[in-house]
């Protein structure tokens, strides 16, 4: 059985580091993505693929691994770079993000790409399959445990609330959502568009444990799965607070950067910023992000939502 | 020399069958689950609930839900069986059938039960009239209506034999029962057609003609049989195949029938835009171009009414059946003569009318 890989979380802010490197570098490369709910959730994958999700990158179908699915799709960048950070696949496979024949889609499609578990896009969609993961499981007597990474406007969605009404009266305690809670939709942010206060207390209706954490706080993150791993007879809901474009200045709160390629000049101080806050003692430092080459721009034909 | 066809016994009702065959096929195969939103009643996969439990899934009233957990359970090894009504399944639920189950090819059997306008006196809201238009405009999907007890049983293990997404049609009523299987009682094989598994996708030729191809989907097909025999008293020699899987549709079989009569009718409990009638003609107009005449649904919503009188009143009798082929074998009469068929079929000429082709001026 393959177990958790050990790192520290010194090592996993390095990762995360490389990630929004990786992010930040497919979206300009391929003049389309999602940076904003990308750099959100980098924190939250880490934290999933690189210390709590019992994986196996040289045999990615293992039938017992534990399953993630995002059910927040547009943030493919996000979960490609971390796949790839793991091993799943090069990742200088990375920049063939969005190109014709690519297995990296747009939306993730777990037909094409190694380490996703199921195809998402269409929002709403994926805490009702992660249910169907883990009832599964309970239903065969297996050990895997599930979780459904979600965005926060994506819970506007009905859906979500069928999904969340079912795993909460079947008492799916094998399964882990996660909100990347980044208080901004795609128009507006969220208290414009359709707030969703009190939201702690909507989950706890529903039957859900909740959790709130700093989704930017490994410390913290780590605590909240343990705490869910731990917690019998019920789901649990880990709303993670986050700052939508996380870790690049002009991004960070900011709703145009929902899904928007940067220019050139936008992309060179992107990676600096970057690699300033890795040398600043709680990133990557020098090496190995700092010798990537980062300028490929001009390709691709753009587009987004 | 047209063979006459007129199965004996009594109708047998679909949806019980349909329910009897989840047991059976759950009972041989662990991997078999069946999802419900509180209509377990009316499909009759309540009798799967009873019969195994522990692999029967309650999903309230929630299709969306149930479709996304169908396809979550299929990506951990299992083979869901989804089952609500027609209208629910394909069109409450079609981005989930869509999005999680069809485009990563997931192992789920969409099943919808009421089939059509035939619903138990629902009204338009209840009757799904649009659902294999739906289906069968969704990559990876396979299709299928039975036409009775037998191909039903039968069509419940095809669906789970065939890898991938299936849409399954199920007819609330009973039905006379024209196939026999493997299963069937040999006292009760008179004069039924023996149909195997391997048949399901395939267009099956149940009666034998030289006029006319009467091609029709499940349920339909008695209906289609019964319009063959008055066409049988009326001279005609039809030719009847019964067809049960829309998508992938069986090209070779349609076009061997359809080159052996010059004519076709197509007959569906469905709107006559986008089911079978929109296959067949699909697969004439490139293949081998024929007469062809739709009959189904004209592209209007239901109401609530006794079967007879629905059927009556929206064209799905076996009379209406015989007006579409007579009319196809005028106009088939007219163009043989070399006349130009005229608003489809007619071919005397109105005082002062013109034979000339109007040519349309770009």
């Amino acid at each position: 059985m393959e177990q958790p890989a050990e790192f520290s979380v010194e090592q996993l802010g390095e990762v995360a580091r490389r990630v929004r490197r990786h992010i930040v570098t497919m979206i300009h490369n391929s003049r389309a993505g999602h940076p904003g709910g990308s750099l959100s959730s980098v924190e939250i994958l880490v934290s999933l693929f690189f210390k709590v999700m019992r994986v196996s990158p040289e045999e990615p179908g293992w039938p017992e691994r534990d399953r993630f699915v995002l059910s927040k799709g547009h943030a493919s960048a996000a979960l490609y770079a971390v796949l790839a950070e793991r091993g799943f696949f090069p990742t200088s496979e990375l920049l063939t993000f969005d190109a014709i024949d690519s297995r990296l889609q747009g939306h993730v499609d777990m037909t094409k790409t190694p380490g996703v578990d199921m195809s998402t896009g269409s929002l709403g969609q994926g805490l009702s399959a992660a249910c169907g993961m883990a009832v599964g499981a309970k239903i065969g007597g297996r050990q895997f445990r599930v979780y459904c990474l979600l965005g926060d406007g994506e819970t506007q969605e009905g859906q979500v609330w069928e999904a969340a009404m079912f795993a909460g009266n079947r008492g799916l305690d094998n399964l882990t959502a996660i909100v990347d809670y980044n208080k901004l939709q795609l128009v507006a942010p969220i208290a414009q568009i359709m707030p969703l206060e009190p939201y702690t207390d909507k989950w706890r209706s529903f039957g859900w444990s909740v959790i709130e954490v700093d989704g930017h706080d490994f410390e913290q993150l780590l605590g909240a799965f343990h705490r869910a791993r731990d917690t019998r007879g019920v789901p649990t809901v880990i709303i993670a607070h986050t700052v939508k474009g996380k870790g690049v200045s002009f991004m960070e709160g900011q709703v145009k950067w929902h899904s928007r390629p940067t220019t050139d000049e936008e992309f060179r101080q992107a990676i600096r910023e970057i690699n300033v806050l890795s040398e600043d003692g709680t990133g990557c430092g020098t090496s190995p992000c700092g010798t990537i080459t980062p300028i490929i721009s001009g390709q691709g034909r753009g587009g987004g939502l | 020399m047209i063979a006459r066809f007129a199965p004996a016994g009594a109708p047998v009702s679909i949806r019980e069958a349909f329910g009897d065959a989840l047991v059976e096929l759950g009972k041989d195969n662990p991997r078999v689950v069946v999802l419900d939103a509180d209509l377990a009643e009316s499909t009759r996969s309540i009798k799967f609930a009873k019969e195994i439990p522990e692999r029967f899934v309650e999903c309230g009233i929630a299709e969306q839900n149930m479709t996304g957990i169908a396809a979550g359970l299929a990506t951990v090894g299992y083979i869901p069986f989804v089952t609500t009504f027609c209208v629910f399944a394909t069109k409450r639920a079609c981005d989930q059938v869509s999005i999680s189950v069809a485009y990563p090819k997931l192992n789920v059997k969409i099943c919808g039960a009421y089939s059509g306008l035939f619903t138990g006196k629902t009204g338009a809201t209840h009757q799904a009239i649009e659902d294999i238009a739906l289906m069968r405009a969704i990559p990876n999907m396979t299709v299928l209506e039975p036409a009775d007890a037998v191909e039903t049983r039968l069509a419940v293990k095809y669906a789970a034999d065939v890898p991938g997404p299936v849409y399954l049609r199920i007819a609330r009523d009973a039905y006379p029962v024209i196939f026999s299987d493997e299963a069937t009682q040999a006292s009760e094989n008179a004069g039924r057609i023996k149909l195997q598994l391997s048949d399901i996708p395939k267009a099956k030729l149940l009666v034998d003609g030289s006029d006319i191809t009467i091609i029709a989907l499940g349920i339909m097909a008695h209906a289609a049989l019964e319009a063959c025999n008055i066409l049988f008293h009326q001279g005609v020699s039809a030719k009847v195949l019964g067809i049960s899987c829309v998508k992938p549709i069986d090209q070779a079989g349609i076009l061997e029938a359809a080159s052996e009569t010059g004519a076709v009718v197509t007959v569906e409990n469905h709107n006559i835009i986008g089911g079978l009638g929109s296959a067949v003609a699909e697969v004439l107009g490139e293949h081998y171009p024929v007469l062809i005449k739709r009959v189904g649904v004209r592209d209007v919503f239901g109401e609530s009414g006794p079967d007879a009188d629905i059927a009556r009143k929206y064209g799905l009798t076996a009379d209406h059946i015989v007006q579409a082929c007579r009319e196809v074998l005028e106009a088939k009469e007219s163009l043989r003569l070399g006349a130009r068929p005229a608003g489809g079929a007619k071919a005397t000429l109105e005082p002062g009318e013109s034979r000339e082709p109007r040519v349309l001026r770009i």
